[in-house]
């Protein structure tokens, strides 16, 4: 059975519907890409797994349980971690503490302060920052505070992670860098990665399958390579000249 | 004019520093509830005169003070939880307007309910502690013990707020309330404690102003404005601001109650707040973003 199932997901604001009748299924130890152009729903969906919006209609059952319209702390204790566009850590704290926070309430704090410490260590070396850290975040760039975004996430030990546009305003190399470490996140701790972008370029060469929206739609599920040579893919990401 | 730098002047400012303890008392709580939750709890002098009747029945009914006292603080860390989960939850998402609009509605709803149930009398618990004179100043009991248990309090709950995990939640979810639901925070029960202890800060207010002060269904509007002053000084949700804001107001009370009457001590103490929040209106102190 999937790890994740989400099916007939759908997620209306008023009159306008950002999901409509979503379905796919996540195997564990795979990463999953999520991809579409701005606004096809890809945030929106993480949100409604994540507990931050309640789904309009559908299910989410995680490990055999369903999880649709649970809060977000519950659904962070059942083991799913999540990451956001726009980093905000705590500016008052170290980069230490940032994440032993999130190790400490990630398991509701079940564990003793010293292991929190330990985890938090462990999460900051997994990412690439220093683990002795006890500067503040003000000096960090953006592919830092990206860095620090999945650390707090990783610290809360999820079985799943959402990794929602961790590209964004990287260049180049960052990106190589980034993609790198989902891989590695992937292969070390055996974590399943679901992965949101619009950037296209890196991901295909990281994830195992695709997943691609448009207007809160799937409009193809499959290998990277499919979705690089389907015509539908192309139109929306290109525009329709593209494909003539 | 009548204020020259004399031992009576001193007396003022000494009295003044006392009536701080005891506004930083009442700032505190209303503070704490507005970083944490986002909602300005209107009535919050209100839950005071509850607590305040509260111990006052239960001290008439046979109960020795502390434990009157006791039984009030828990009064009104009930009402606290209550009014979060029966007036402040359903409008948690709706327009500040509203929300305060309720939690006003709350205000003349629990003045109404006092003077239905209890009458307009002013009402003493009559319990006199005296008063110690130093060098021809004359200081009451009621009130170095009010400072005394008021600077305790402070103390009980800032060690609550940095030593314990429910406390770390608190200040954590004070800060970034979207992030940290997703880091495991459970932000209902936090909600929720923060409201009782709010409650109870409120309820341990009401037990120090029995021992000072008649007890009527209007008290709140004597204490409610001043509160308000003190906590949008310091900048509204910052616990340290408005605990330096009421050592100011408290200030401009007392030592221009003495030299001038009682009276213009609170205008003068008005007009300092509205000069200075035209100049600095996000408060005093650096308010949260």
């Amino acid at each position: 059975m999937a790890m994740l199932g989400v099916s007939g997901l759908t997620k209306r604001f008023g009159g306008f519907t950002a999901v409509k009748e979503v379905s796919f299924a996540v195997e564990e130890g795979e990463i999953l890409g999520l991809i579409g152009p701005n606004g096809s729903g890809k945030s929106t969906i993480f949100n409604c797994i994540a507990g931050l919006y309640p789904p309009t209609a559908g299910s989410i059952v995680f490990e055999g349980e369903e999880i649709a319209s649970l809060s977000p702390n519950r659904i962070c204790h059942k083991g799913i971690g999540r990451t956001f566009q726009i980093p905000r850590p705590f500016r008052n704290l170290s980069l230490l503490e940032n994440v032993a926070l999130s190790a400490f309430f990630g398991q509701a704090g079940n564990v003793s302060r010293s292991d929190c410490w330990r985890l938090a260590e462990e999460a900051l070396g997994m990412v690439g920052l220093p683990t002795d850290a006890l500067g503040g975040t003000d000096g960090l760039g953006a592919a830092a505070l990206k860095k620090l975004e999945l650390a707090r996430a990783l610290a809360t030990q999820p079985r799943l992670l959402l990794a929602d546009e961790s590209l964004n305003g990287l260049d180049h190399a960052e990106m190589e860098q980034a993609a790198e470490m989902l891989r590695r996140i992937r292969q070390e701790k055996g974590i399943t990665i679901v992965w949101v972008e619009h950037i296209m370029g890196v991901l295909m060469r990281v994830v195992d399958r695709v997943v691609v929206l448009d207007h809160g739609e799937v409009i193809l599920q499959g290998k990277p390579r499919d979705a690089q040579a389907d015509r539908q893919v192309i139109e929306v990401y290109l525009g329709p000249e593209a494909v003539a | 004019m009548d204020c020259h730098l004399d031992i009576f002047f001193l007396e003022a400012v000494l009295n003044g520093l006392l009536l701080a303890g005891l506004l930083a008392l009442l700032a505190l709580g209303l503070n704490l509830v507005f970083g944490v939750i986002d909602v300005v709890w209107i009535c919050y002098a209100e839950l005071v005169m509850v607590g305040m009747y509260g111990i006052h029945y239960a001290h008439k009914g046979g109960a020795p003070f502390l434990l009157a006292a006791l039984l009030g603080i828990l009064l009104v860390a009930l009402a606290g939880a209550l009014l979060h989960v029966l007036v402040i939850r359903p409008v948690l998402d709706s327009a500040p307007i509203n929300q305060l609009l309720v939690t006003g509605g709350v205000l003349f709803f629990l003045q109404a309910a006092a003077t239905m149930a209890f009458g307009i009398e002013f009402r003493n618990i009559g319990i006199r502690l005296g008063s110690v004179n130093l060098m021809d100043m004359s200081f009451a009991w009621s009130r170095l013990l009010t400072f005394a248990v008021a600077l305790g309090g402070m103390l009980a709950l800032w060690l609550f707020l940095t030593r314990t995990y429910m406390g770390t939640a608190i200040r954590a979810i004070a800060q970034d309330r979207q992030i940290m639901p997703l880091m495991g925070v459970d932000q209902r029960k936090v909600y929720l404690v923060t409201s009782a202890i709010g409650g109870g800060l409120a309820g341990l207010a009401a037990a120090l102003m029995v021992l000072q002060y008649d007890i009527y269904p209007q008290i709140g509007l004597q204490f409610g404005p001043l509160i308000f002053m003190i906590c949008v000084l310091g900048g509204l949700g910052n616990m340290i601001g408005g605990f330096v804001a009421a050592f100011i107001i408290a200030q401009f009370i007392a030592v221009g109650g003495s030299c001038f009457a009682t009276e213009w001590g609170y205008a003068i103490a008005f007009l300092f707040f509205m000069v200075a929040i035209f100049i600095r209106p996000q408060g005093l102190f650096a308010a949260k973003s």
